[in-house]
């Protein structure tokens, strides 16, 4: 156990300056860029104002909060944010697991190598060319917004209908992320035992039998540790994709937690009132990953921290 | 793999086979429109609904114009500086750090750990985020691109789990010799890490080249745009905001060359990065391995 009495640190002090030396600029970068915003919390409890900085604004205790429950954007934005998020939980993440499995069973080689180097590809588009593609395809005369206009009859552009968002969030996601995401299962699945296999195949288990008893409990782990991540972040939806593709008509089903903080906060300086919009966010984000982790400790023994 | 293999498994791997091309020819399709339809007659590109699957025509004028292009090309100059310096100052700041956080003989070293994973998991959000830059006085600023997010806890987090597996005695005998700390974490413990070191200056220039939500926020002159900011104003607000470089010139066509310009900008951007991303997929895979064994 280390001992943190006045003599331990003096002498460790003494010994180790050096490295306490190099850890500076590491140390100076998490306090003004990630401690000194959680101290910009306190903006939550004020009527702030750029002007009067952080101890000149005024207290409004928890006004900014009621103000956000209070109104018709708070269920709206908490329930697309939840529902985006229950999506990519109960599609995407399947999903990967499953396209990682289905890739685990081909043999080493060609295809095999360029599968994974096409379907990793879209990966690397940025999100605003990936916003620029999507934007091109489905608007009436695109190719997506032509191909739903076969089944409802006129084509539209289907970012102006609020009906199309979700499938096309989801969708897009999945185009830009299942090859990469499949990664960490590929390298879980390569760590496998071969010897497992070989036993379960004397005693006569057919492939699917397998994969039920060996190569699933083989990467429990990793799916669990990805799940918890992924539960922990469920009200974490990320506002680059709905800000660049969002408009006011499809508010109704596209207005996230995010996008609503960037537009009250940073569009219309409402700095306070958004600052407690993304305090209630982070707060419950931290509570179910603290949550989800402890949980799993207890049932499981996989945990994150 | 399987020797006794079944007819219900050659069924299923055909089936595999299959779903994995098509997807694979899902994730190629959209890349090789956006890339048939930059050289294509614009008029022709216009007049078509589906996918372009052979390019009509041969026509460069859209690359021409996006070339002459002087706020494109500077903000491609700006990204490039952008990345060169956010991914050189990160790195020497991650690696600097993380040497004596993986010393455990080092009494703070988990401590200060603690300090630095608490921030994956809890932080102050967008808002209090940009009041800070600004406070600092970094807003519209190059530094304001190049500096807040120059460091990432994850990345660190690899550094320091490769270093903590250097065994302590190669260092040791340097140590008996006078070196400094920083001098054996350079000339001895990088060399041995190359691998951990690639990965993680592939994470910091992929998400520096990608960047584009900061910028928007931090960054009001257009002189420092970085490119993918630009290309947001060409592919998605042009529809509504208009734009001062492509009117005037091309008022009988404007729209024909508007679209052709989108074609051909989304090429100038992505195609350095589809160029060697297969090269450096490796290191990627690599890099989650590490991390998850770490978690």
């Amino acid at each position: 156990m280390r001992k943190f009495t006045w003599a331990a640190i003096k002498k460790d002090l003494r010994k180790h300056w050096a490295l306490y030396l190099m850890a500076v600029p590491l140390i100076a970068f998490f306090v003004v860029f990630a401690y000194m915003p959680m101290g910009g919390l306190l903006m939550a409890f004020e009527n702030y104002k750029p002007n009067k900085g952080f101890f000149g604004s005024q207290f409004v205790g928890f006004q900014n909060f009621l103000d956000f429950f209070g109104s018709p954007f708070a269920y709206r934005t908490i329930r697309n944010t939840l529902v985006i998020s229950l999506l990519q939980l109960v599609i995407e993440f399947p999903l990967t697991i499953i396209f990682a499995l289905l890739i685990n069973e081909l043999a080493l080689g060609k295809f095999r190598k360029t599968v994974q180097m096409l379907t990793y590809m879209p990966y690397f588009i940025s999100m605003v060319v990936m916003a620029g593609i999507i934007v091109d395809f489905v608007k009436s005369t695109g190719v997506i917004g032509q191909f739903v206009g076969l089944f409802t009859g006129t084509p539209t552009n289907l970012l102006g209908d609020p009906k199309y968002w979700r499938p096309l969030y989801i969708g897009t996601n999945l185009w830009q992320g299942l090859g990469f995401g499949s990664i960490i299962y590929v390298a879980a699945l390569s760590g496998i035992d071969p010897t497992l296999y070989e036993a379960a195949e004397i005693d006569g288990a057919t492939r699917w039998k397998q994969t039920i008893h060996v190569t699933l409990p083989g990467i429990s782990t990793t799916i669990i540790i990805m799940l918890i991540l992924r539960i922990g972040s469920i009200m974490a939806v990320g506002q680059e994709k709905t800000i660049l593709l969002y408009n006011p008509q499809v508010y109704e089903t596209a207005d996230i937690i995010a996008s609503f903080i960037y537009r009250k906060g940073l569009l219309e300086f409402n700095y306070g009132y958004s600052t407690a919009v993304s305090l209630f966010n982070s707060v419950i984000n931290f509570v179910l990953l603290v949550t989800t982790n402890q949980l799993s400790k207890k049932f499981s023994e996989a945990s994150l921290f | 793999m399987v020797k006794n293999k079944t007819l219900g498994y050659r069924l299923f791997l055909a089936f595999d086979y299959l779903i994995l091309t098509v997807f694979s020819v899902l994730c190629l399709l959209p890349v090789l429109h956006v890339a048939f339809a930059s050289f294509s007659d614009p008029a022709w590109v216009m007049s078509k609904s589906g996918l372009i699957l052979m390019p009509h025509g041969f026509n460069i004028d859209g690359y021409k114009q996006i070339f002459t292009n002087r706020s494109l090309m500077g903000s491609y100059g700006n990204t490039i500086l952008y990345v060169f310096s956010s991914t050189a100052i990160g790195l020497l700041v991650t690696v600097l750090g993380a040497y004596p956080l993986a010393k455990k003989e080092v009494l703070f070293s988990n401590v200060l750990m603690l300090f630095i994973s608490f921030t994956m998991l809890f932080n102050g959000g967008m808002i209090a985020f940009y009041i800070v830059v600004k406070n600092i006085g970094l807003l519209d600023t190059r530094w304001a691109v190049i500096l807040p997010t120059c460091v990432s806890a994850f990345n660190l987090i690899l550094v320091r789990t490769a270093m903590s597996t250097v065994p302590p005695a190669l260092e040791e005998s340097a140590m008996l010799d006078g070196a400094g700390p920083v001098r054996i974490m350079f000339q001895i413990v990088l060399p041995l890490i190359k691998a951990t070191i690639a990965t993680v200056i592939l994470y910091y220039a992929v998400a520096h080249w990608n960047e584009w939500f900061n910028a928007s926020i931090f960054l009001k002159d257009r002189s420092k745009f970085p490119l993918q900011l630009i290309l947001q104003e060409i592919l998605i607000a042009n529809d509504n905001a208009s734009n001062a470089t492509q009117s005037g010139q091309l008022s009988g066509n404007a729209d024909l060359y508007k679209q052709l310009m989108k074609y051909c900008t989304i090429m100038v951007a992505t195609v350095p990065v589809l160029c060697f991303y297969p090269f450096i997929m490796k290191y990627f895979e690599k890099g989650v391995m590490i991390g998850s064994i770490k978690g």
